[in-house]
């Protein structure tokens, strides 16, 4: 259980500063509801429904990747360049695995209540989804592979600059493009398939089938589940490479 | 205790430590004096686990640093030099932090944390957070989280930099205090008080390289015992001497201030490399 020493510094953390960290992931996903699902959406028809409940699950799928890439890797980096308390982990008997799982768990963990926050946000705004077990499990793989990568970018990445390089140019491109706001099936046939290969594209899709009662996606699951397996390893390597 | 095998770093062909050969004794305090730069942090590192060596070993009351890891880190405690506690965390919480990573039962751990607490004085700010202290208490509470997993083995590195006078006296009692009751310390310093006043054996380093090695008493007694610095008009005169009488006699034929003191290691590393500590 040494996994559960990392995870329980990082819900300390969280309960201690809960109401922040709620507020502020309360901000973006309240912004992109008004913008695109009220504003710019009403009135648009898509995918044989309303604007609304298209947008709702991407919504969820970018907060997640968002929220529990940005809450492991950033502070990770921080932690590991500037506040060096990554060292006290480090000359710690604890092996590379547990301290990875720890952190991803509790990444996950904080990408979950974001989702759920847009969860009731979309119900207040009067989406209809249907929500179920399956939803959620994809929410969490999800949340688990962005945590994974963060913890990559974290022990790769040797500044704070290019870490924030690292989020425009690969998670900001991610947020937009994988399905979230509108199908990559009117991209350009090249780009559409490169989109097809990114893990948040499948998020996107196997939520909203999930969501408008379609059922489960077993190709974007098992794409999903391959990231977060993919990403879990190389952060694991990456641990153990930073000595 | 300690021993260090032609432990060296590289880093491309910059040579940070250059081979060191030494053997630090059970309860001994032994201090490694030197500018920054000399390579003594990188040596502590090799020591702690934190930096590979580039060749040579290092043993830890026989365990090899770079194999058997989980032996050697439940030998030692660490006392990094820049201050890298947990400042989201109460001081309690940092204890326990550590407590739990060592894998200390729930039980040991709450009495170890407030027998700790005690002993570096920090009882009543335990359930503050760590943001919220002063540079020396987070000094102390480092080296209580060292501690805590009661290691045989201290490793200091610069543990007073930054500190005003009256609070490093505080942690040299300390160190003395831990000392006593049976701690072998391994600390770095660029400061000559500090290696003269606390340690029984201190190791002279300079660009990677260990230069001198011995107690205070002896290395000082190497280079003379009274030192004789004369300040006329813009000229600054430095010389050493074995004996008083010498140093008086030559202080009498000097125009202007003269100061005559007793030697202090800044004099043999001046001797030794022609440049002072501090520069």
């Amino acid at each position: 259980m040494e996994f559960y020493t990392v995870f329980w510094r990082e819900m300390i953390v969280l309960k201690r500063t809960f109401y922040k960290f709620f507020a502020s992931r309360l901000v973006s996903p309240f912004l992109y509801l008004v913008a695109f699902g009220w504003g710019l959406g009403r009135g648009i028809r898509m995918d044989g429904g309303n604007y609304l409940e298209f947008v709702v699950p991407g919504i969820i799928a970018l907060s997640a990747m968002n929220t529990s890439f940005n809450a492991v890797g950033i502070s990770l980096n921080i932690s590991r360049l500037y506040y060096k308390t990554l060292e006290e982990y480090l000359i710690a008997p604890l092996s590379a695995g547990s301290f990875v799982f720890g952190q991803v768990l509790a990444g996950t963990v904080r990408g979950l209540i974001a989702s759920l926050i847009i969860l009731g946000l979309a119900f207040l705004f009067g989406a209809r989804l249907a929500v179920n077990g399956w939803f959620f499990a994809i929410i969490i793989l999800t949340c688990f592979l962005f945590a994974a990568l963060g913890v990559v970018a974290a022990m790769t990445i040797n500044s704070h600059e290019d870490m924030s390089n690292f989020s425009t140019f690969v998670i900001l491109p991610m947020s937009f493009l994988s399905g979230t706001f509108f199908l990559p099936d009117r991209l350009p046939q090249g780009v559409a398939y490169l989109i097809e290969a990114l893990p948040l594209t499948h998020t996107s899709y196997a939520l909203r089938a999930l969501a408008q009662g379609q059922g489960l996606l077993p190709v974007s699951l098992a794409v999903l589940a391959s990231y977060a397996a993919l990403l879990f390893l190389a952060a694991v390597v990456a641990v153990q490479k930073v000595r | 205790m300690i021993e260090l095998q032609g432990l060296a770093k590289h880093y491309g062909s910059i040579v940070a430590v250059a081979g060191l050969n030494l053997q630090i004794k059970s309860g001994e305090i032994f201090g490694l004096l030197g500018p920054n730069g000399a390579g003594k942090t990188t040596t502590v590192r090799m020591l702690t686990m934190l930096t590979r060596p580039s060749s040579g070993r290092a043993l830890i009351n026989g365990y090899d640093v770079t194999r058997d890891l989980g032996k050697v880190k439940q030998a030692i405690g660490v006392v990094p030099q820049q201050m890298n506690l947990d400042q989201e965390l109460t001081a309690r919480e940092n204890l326990e932090l550590h407590g739990r990573l060592h894998k200390m039962p729930a039980k040991e751990r709450q009495e170890r944390i407030n027998e700790l607490l005690a002993y570096v004085e920090l009882e009543e700010r335990a359930d503050d957070l760590v943001s919220k202290f002063s540079g020396g208490m987070k000094r102390r509470l480092m080296i209580a989280r060292a501690l805590m997993h009661r290691p045989r083995v201290l490793f200091l590195d610069e543990p007073t930099v930054g500190l005003d006078p009256q609070t490093r006296r505080k942690i040299w009692d300390l160190i003395r205090r831990m000392n006593s009751e049976g701690m072998t310390v391994l600390l770095t310093t660029h400061y000559i008080e500090e290696a003269e006043m606390l340690c029984h054996r201190v190791g002279i380093m300079d660009r990677g390289q260990l230069i001198a090695l011995g107690t205070p008493g002896e290395l000082k007694q190497k280079v003379g015992e009274v030192a004789v610095e004369s300040f006329a008009g813009t000229e600054t005169g430095y010389k050493l001497f074995s004996c008083r009488e010498e140093a008086l006699d030559y202080a009498r034929k000097v125009t202007g201030n003269v100061l005559i003191r007793a030697t202090n290691l800044e004099d043999v590393f001046i001797e030794l490399t022609g440049r002072k500590v501090s520069d």
